[in-house]
């Protein structure tokens, strides 16, 4: 059944009494003609595209969890296309033109919303990067527009414009950058993805890849082996693990990346604001509480929870950045489990086991791929072609050193990004 | 998290420079197959469970250390001088 405001208003009337699940909790079936590993949104946005782009509906995603419950209801909720080099760029201009049509598509009401993202800067070098990121940003039809001090006093007034350290010379602005509903965004797609008759099995785990002769054949789980002609693994932070089941090892170390939140507060912080200097970067959610984060607590984890130390210096980032923060009591802090590669992009490519596709290396910048990963991955399962906007997305580029997308300029290796 | 250094005792993480797998130790030879350079530099086992890496003393005795801990649960279980592991 679809959503409108008039059923809003309905359900209003009469107690609310008439919201029904929005997707069935199926028995996985012996044979699917494809698999997906990992109900995240990766893994759901595949599904609805291979459903909706290729008409393959008899497939199936297998969550070890429920849907939700991993990294896609773990971020920090940005949606951007301010990336640098070829390969990135076209990537995410193709996710953010998704973004800006989802709603539509899928009747599910995700609260995308555009509010705008400022890059700042506090050297002359940076504003150099800056205005040379806009030129790409605009070169690849998104938008960008160099603010000067003035101009982001105009929208961001209260931060310290004359901190002694970390003066702010301007920023990048990109007004289509902003927010989203991450729940949302995963259950949209698990809704959208069932009614085209996509099984979506929660609590499942995968235990095991079936190869015979080099080519895949299904999967092992806990509830059962089920036969597949095609599996695509899509597990983010998990990607080591569920490689391995295929005799591969990944680029991948794992992570953690932790993220904040305070207390519900009067609407203070209009945009999304990254303060790159100081590993830190803002929003307020729709429902009031200041959403914050950082960088990596910087080892291999898999706790989905971090350290003190890098709590410490995302507050001192905080109150470097914007003082009136300081009465603002955090609620709550987490972590999520960050598949980092080397180079900081991701990968979307075959594997050497034929019918079996891999998704991964998001590192830190899933949530705002999610749309682009699902429909460039679809592409992928079902065309066995890449998909032009994610085509350089190779596993092999580490190995042959061709093609490698550095978008921080720190180098290709592990622990840099 | 503390790891507990051989030459200074148990220091808070904030010292130490995390530096990745102890795979790093183990460099192949000059003439070894581009393979085993992609795997020396690249491809990890990247364990859930206890795991081996290299972490730098920077803030004490600037030390390079083997240390043994778990990446589920943040338990540091041992740290050694890197030059008493060195093949």
């Amino acid at each position: 059944m679809g959503y409108s405001g008039f059923r809003v208003i309905k359900e209003g009337l009469f107690g609310q009494k008439g919201w029904k699940p929005v997707w069935r909790d199926p028995d996985p079936k012996p044979e699917y003609d494809a698999v997906i590993i990992g109900g995240g949104g990766h893994g759901l946005a595949t599904a609805y595209y291979l459903a909706r782009e290729h008409g393959m509906t008899n497939i199936a995603v297998l969550e070890k969890g429920y849907i939700g419950g991993g990294n896609v209801g773990r971020n920090t909720t940005i949606v951007r296309a301010n990336y640098f080099l070829p390969g990135n760029s076209e990537f995410y201009s193709h996710s953010l033109k998704l973004w800006e049509g989802m709603e539509q598509d899928l009747n599910y009401n995700v609260m995308h919303s555009q509010r705008g993202l400022i890059n700042l800067f506090h050297s002359d070098g940076q504003r150099d990067a800056f205005a040379r990121r806009g030129n790409a940003m605009i070169n690849q039809g998104d938008d960008a527009i160099l603010l000067d001090t003035d101009g982001v006093r105009q929208i961001l007034p209260y931060l310290d414009f004359d901190n002694v350290r970390f003066p702010i010379y301007g920023g990048l602005y990109h007004p289509r950058g902003g927010t989203a509903r991450h729940d949302a965004v995963a259950w949209g797609y698990a809704r959208g993805s069932d009614q085209r008759g996509v099984d979506i099995i929660q609590n499942c785990e995968v235990t095991g890849i079936n190869i015979e002769g080099g080519v895949v054949k299904g999967v092992q789980t806990t509830r059962g082996a089920i036969k597949a002609k095609k599996v695509g693994i899509v597990v983010a932070g998990r990607s080591g693990q569920v490689a391995a089941m295929a005799g591969m090892r990944l680029p991948i170390e794992s992570h953690v990346l932790q993220a904040f939140v305070t207390e519900g507060l009067k609407p203070i912080i209009d945009h999304v604001v990254s303060f790159g200097m100081g590993h830190f970067y803002i929003s307020q959610s729709d429902k009031g509480g200041l959403v914050f984060g950082g960088d990596l607590d910087f080892y291999s984890s898999y706790a989905a929870r971090g350290n003190l130390p890098m709590v410490e210096h995302v507050m001192d980032a905080a109150m470097t950045l914007m003082p009136m923060i300081g009465k603002a009591r955090v609620l709550r802090s987490w972590g999520g489990i960050m598949d980092m590669t080397p180079d900081g992009s991701p990968i979307i490519d075959k594997t050497p086991t034929e019918g079996l596709f891999i998704d991964c290396g998001w590192c830190y910048g899933g949530f705002k791929a999610v749309p682009g990963s699902g429909f460039s991955f679809a592409h992928l399962m079902a065309t066995g072609r890449h998909h032009e906007p994610a085509a350089k997305y190779r596993l092999d580029r580490f190995r042959t050193g061709v093609g490698l997308m550095d978008e921080e300029g720190t180098g290709s290796q592990h622990n840099l990004h | 998290m503390r790891i507990n250094c051989p030459n200074c005792g148990e220091r808070d993480r904030r010292e130490f420079y995390y530096q990745g797998d102890a795979l790093a130790l183990h460099r192949p030879a000059a003439g070894a197959d581009p393979l085993a350079w992609d795997d020396y530099l690249h491809n990890r086992d990247n364990p859930a469970g206890d795991t081996t890496d290299l972490w730098f003393h920077e803030a004490g005795c600037g030390a390079w250390l083997v240390v043994e801990r778990n990446t589920v649960t943040h338990a540091v279980h041992n740290a050694t001088l890197v030059e008493k592991v060195r093949r």
